[in-house]
């Protein structure tokens, strides 16, 4: 399991690997919010958490297709599925890999761009906490989109239509905990749901993506 | 011995619903014509709502519908997985559609039955926040079936997903209530909800929801016996590719 | 014999005629379709039995 891991985190830091990418995404689409809604502080202010949340959840929809299509294009998938290692277990640590290489870098970057966006001094350790532990849930659901399209051709589109949806109660408890802590409101309940969303999708989805990457390698 | 698995078979589908199929296509017919002209002509206006009322006979009976319409869906993309049996697999993609124009009818009458009501065209009530999102789910399950040409790795990965969009639809449901009214029961703008719907209203609404569901399993025969033909063309125009 | 919409008339009748015709849709749709497909299945069968 850590040699997987370790290889696709390698893979991910070489050239042409992606790191960093997402999180050029990321900045680029806060950078355009005040392009588009006008620079007045106040409404930035309002809408800095739902906004930092939409960057680092499409920055994460991104990268996707690189979990999977890269190993099945040059037939490592069919070496992973059939190796002792059981393939919940190899598609996990797939999701590890992406978490670690998109959505971690994601969570470090974010207080950075609420700068941008004049997020409220009491939202910050919220948005941190929030996107920290909703990415994971980002990078599980989105390993098992992957999954559904990885031997469709130029599945991107398709890759996001299915997992958008499926993001939705990750981004609407995600973005309500970094709202109510930017308010200094009570966070209690949606935190215990997004962790609650982020413990169901480890759990349970990687026997959908295994049983979804079985299919499609036969 | 008769065993509703019988059906599964796909010439005893055809033969059976070559019968049924008129007969559930007229009584559809009649039970919408007959429901919808007794809402629409006979029923009083509601005091509050006015004649908007009678949007209700649309509206109720197609939300209805899309709800059903994927829980069929559902139960459909199950037997497929653990039977195997092709009529299933192939009931779920006839379906999908047919659930998804229910869905807009919902979400249309909803907007229209709203803007007079609320003063906007739309506005993110939970329920129909919740129908938007069913929508895309119908898309998304429709695009999949569409993209893959392998039949069975179709009917395979679109029965999981559908399998687990219907988790995250019912979570995204508990969210949107969530996201609306936080942790207070408010005011509902739900427009169909806690109207005591009086008797007057509702036998012309109980015909109109049997009008609506004879259409959609009318619809649904006849797609799935669509399906099946397709399904064997390609077989048989690739058996000749072969050849 | 039409009621009496009152203000309401152009709600409640788009509200009728958007859903019927997207229902018509749909039926005339799914019949054409059904039509299609058959017709191109005999095709191939007639071809089939014709070399078989």
């Amino acid at each position: 399991m850590k040699a997987l891991l370790l290889r696709d985190l390698k893979l991910a830091f070489r050239a042409g690997g992606g790191f960093g990418l997402g999180l050029a995404f990321f900045l680029i689409v806060v950078v355009l919010v005040p392009f588009a809604v006008g620079p007045e502080t106040g409404l930035l202010t309002r809408i800095a958490p739902g906004v930092l949340w939409i960057g680092a959840l499409l920055a994460c929809l991104l990268s996707l297709d690189r979990i999977l299509a890269l190993d099945w294009e040059d037939g490592s998938l069919d070496l992973i599925a059939t190796a002792p290692l059981p393939l919940e277990a190899a598609v996990s640590v797939k999701a590890l890999a992406h978490w670690l290489t998109t959505g971690l870098p994601l969570v470090v970057a974010a207080p950075m761009l609420g700068v941008f966006m004049s997020l409220k001094p009491e939202g910050y350790l919220w948005l941190v906490a929030s996107l920290a532990i909703g990415t994971p849930a980002l990078s599980v659901i989105g390993t098992f989109g992957a999954a559904l399209t990885v031997g469709i051709k130029r599945g991107g589109l398709l890759l996001s239509l299915l997992v958008l949806p499926l993001y939705v109660p990750v981004l609407i408890f995600g973005a309500e905990v970094a709202r109510r802590g930017a308010e200094g409101l009570a966070v209690g309940t949606p935190l215990a749901l997004l962790g609650a969303v982020t413990c169901g999708t480890i759990a349970l989805l990687p026997f959908a993506s295994a049983a979804v990457l079985r299919v499609n390698l036969r | 011995m008769a065993s509703i698995w019988e059906y599964a078979n796909p010439r005893k589908f055809m033969s059976t619903t070559d019968v049924i199929l008129p007969w559930i296509a007229t009584l559809s017919g009649i039970a919408l014509v007959a429901g919808l002209a007794w809402g629409f002509f006979l029923t009083p206006d509601d005091y509050r709502q006015g004649s908007t009322v009678k949007i209700i006979y649309l509206h109720v009976p197609s939300a209805l519908m899309a709800i059903n319409g994927w829980l069929m869906m559902l139960v459909a993309s199950l037997i497929w997985l653990v039977r195997r049996h092709h009529v299933s697999a192939l009931a779920a993609r006839a379906a999908a559609p047919v659930g998804a124009v229910m869905t807009v009818i919902a979400l249309v009458t909803g907007a229209i039955w709203g803007q007079p009501m609320w003063g906007t065209w739309w506005a993110w009530d939970p329920r129909l926040t919740s129908f938007l999102i069913l929508f895309l789910f119908y898309l998304g399950y429709i695009a999949l079936w569409a993209a893959i040409e392998n039949d069975d790795t179709a009917a395979d990965l679109t029965s999981v997903l559908c399998l687990v969009g219907s988790v995250f639809a019912l979570l995204s449901r508990y969210a949107v209530n969530f996201w609306n009214q936080g942790l207070h029961q408010g005011a509902s703008l739900s427009l169909d909800k806690e109207e005591n719907v009086a008797d007057v209203f509702y036998v012309p609404l109980l015909v109109c929801i049997a009008g609506f569901v004879l259409l959609f399993l009318a619809l649904v025969l006849l797609r799935t016996r669509t399906e099946i033909r397709a399904r064997r063309m390609r077989a048989l125009m690739a058996r000749e590719r072969m050849a | 014999m039409m009621p009496d919409l009152g203000k309401y008339a152009g709600a409640v009748l788009s509200a009728y005629a958007v859903s019927l015709a997207i229902i018509a849709v749909l039926v005339l749709w799914s019949l054409w379709r059904a039509r299609r497909v058959k017709a191109a299945l005999e095709k191939v069968e007639a071809r089939r039995h014709g070399q078989g």
